[in-house]
């Protein structure tokens, strides 16, 4: 819809798909900025601390600040590196993070391409960020650096099974691989969200719930493992590993790093707040519907996804500051031993239940 | 020239120019981030060809799959901290017959096939469609297909543990 209007507005197709395009860096640069100050509060408030409060209320202004510090930075690149790929490797990362929300619906005015395929394309664009991750340890020529890439791919690569299974038993459900239409299936209220049986009725509703449950938490703890949150920071486990792929980046380059990483946090929060939990549906109306006033909804339901991300990005701050990191091998344990098996005879299990 | 013809041809130069680092570059490690460029614009390709899922595909399996594996593969067999991956060229006069005969051959064969061509209609989306065909005419190729990775599975696995 805003692709038409922006047609209209400017007469040329390029230039309205060129603007469309760059809408979600309009969401995700003020969300990185709230993000990182949110994590810095979240974890003071957890350790008793009260965390940044001096720039603007409550720090809210913090991160503003350190980001300008961050671009006046020296930009380093260290003399033994590769600098063609040392330049590169952010730029692909966020690249990759920032291509998944092109399959994003917004609201349902608002989505970057409605491609039919949009899911399999998000789980698809992420192998982009793998080899920027890869190429920025390789490019930084330090061990450290290296170690933390491999372990980041490793991991994305392992856990990219538990994910698609979880996906694949959703799809099986509603039938559907484009994001938008997940989120239409899931329209009239909470008890329609798939986690809840979805817009099933009856019987099969009843018997689907435990298993979404299910679903729902191996979803989530193979994306925290994906977007290398705590439990599963061992990429960049400060204690051991300096900070893993991005140790000898400063400046601006390592902003971009930290931009792709909080854009990821919100990537796969909204792809679980759309999977399970409705993704632009509100819960339980819209005023604009109440009142009259048809411009109104979209700009509630891109509220509900903000609010629906938002929080299942603080779900992610509060795991951090609650858990200890996992080891390699119980790493890779609880992807391969617990969490594939459980996902396939949830799979099976769904696909039964879709059968009555 | 539309929009539709300014974005196939970007896609064909990231392809094409990719590919040719591809082969020259002396140091393999850039030889494998080259060919991710040229899978994935060989994915755009696909799109501009309306065949969304295999573009996707192409992405997931090759990007996502094969050259990763391919980058630990080269990472992890070579002294990973000093740049000593280098390719070299050598047997120049017989890669360059090859290289004339294969091109003349295609060239050939592009210049006298009598194409079908008609005016192409986009589906809206394969999935759907692919999906069936694969369960109903080709279900035969699909299930030995699964069979085949199966074993290459168990082989693989029965390789890596043989030493116990």
């Amino acid at each position: 819809m805003i692709q038409e209007i922006l047609i209209d507005l400017f007469g040329n197709e390029i230039v309205a798909f060129i603007i469309s395009a760059a809408l979600p860096l309009v969401f995700i640069v003020p969300f990185v900025i709230f993000a990182v100050w949110l994590e810095r509060k979240v974890s003071a408030h957890m350790q008793d601390r009260l965390g940044p409060m001096r720039v603007g209320w409550h720090g809210v202004l913090q991160t503003v600040a350190d980001f300008i510090k961050l671009v006046q930075k020296e930009d380093i690149i260290a003399a033994d590196a590769d600098k063609k790929m040392f330049i590169l490797a952010p730029i692909m990362v966020f690249a990759g993070s920032y291509a998944a929300y092109a399959a994003f619906p917004f609201s349902s005015a608002y989505i970057g391409s409605g491609v039919d395929v949009g899911i399999f394309f998000v789980i698809a664009i992420s192998s982009v960020v793998v080899a920027g991750l890869l190429m920025a340890g390789w490019a930084s020529n330090n061990k450290y650096s290296l170690y933390g890439a491999m372990r980041s791919a490793a991991q994305i690569v392992s856990y990219e099974i538990p994910t698609a299974l979880v996906i694949l038993s959703i799809v099986m459900v509603t039938g559907t691989l484009s994001l938008a239409e997940m989120s239409e299936l899931q329209a009239g209220g909470f008890w329609n969200w798939q986690i809840f049986g979805g817009a099933e009725t009856g019987l099969v509703k009843i018997l689907l719930i435990p298993f979404m449950i299910i679903a729902f938490i191996i979803f989530y703890i193979s994306s925290l493992a994906e977007v290398n949150r705590t439990p599963f920071d061992m990429p960049e486990a400060e204690s051991e590993l300096v900070s893993g792929y991005h140790t000898e980046y400063s400046g601006m380059k390592f902003s971009i790093f930290f931009l792709a990483e909080y854009a990821n946090m919100f990537a796969v929060s909204a792809i679980a707040a759309i999977l399970f939990f409705g993704g632009y549906q509100s819960p339980f109306g819209y005023i604009g519907d109440l009142l009259g006033i048809d411009w109104l909804v979209p700009f509630e339901q891109l509220f509900w996804f903000a609010m629906k991300g938002l929080f299942f990005v603080f779900v992610q701050m509060w795991l951090r500051w609650t858990l200890p990191r996992v080891r390699v091998d119980q790493l890779m344990t609880i992807c391969w031993k617990y969490l594939i098996p459980y996902a396939f005879v949830n799979l099976i299990i769904i696909g039964l239940i879709t059968l009555i | 020239m539309g929009l539709y013809d300014i974005i196939f041809y970007l896609f064909a130069l990231v392809t094409v120019s990719s590919a040719v680092v591809v082969v020259s570059a002396k140091n393999i490690i850039y030889s494998a981030f080259s060919l991710l460029f040229t899978l994935f614009g060989v994915a755009g390709m696909y799109v501009l060809l309306g065949s969304d899922f295999i573009a996707i595909v192409q992405l997931m399996v090759y990007v996502g799959g094969i050259l990763i594996l391919l980058i630990f593969g080269v990472m992890l067999t070579n002294k990973v901290t000093n740049v000593e991956i280098k390719s070299g060229s050598i047997q120049l006069l017989p890669a360059l017959i090859g290289v004339v005969v294969l091109a003349v051959l295609l060239i050939m064969l592009m210049t006298n096939t009598n194409w079908h061509i008609q005016p192409g209609v986009i589906p809206q989306t394969t999935t759907k469609e692919l999906g069936k065909l694969l369960l109903t005419d080709y279900v035969l190729v699909f299930e030995l297909l699964g069979i085949l990775l199966l074993i290459a599975l168990v082989g693989a696995a029965s390789i890596a543990r043989r030493e116990e």
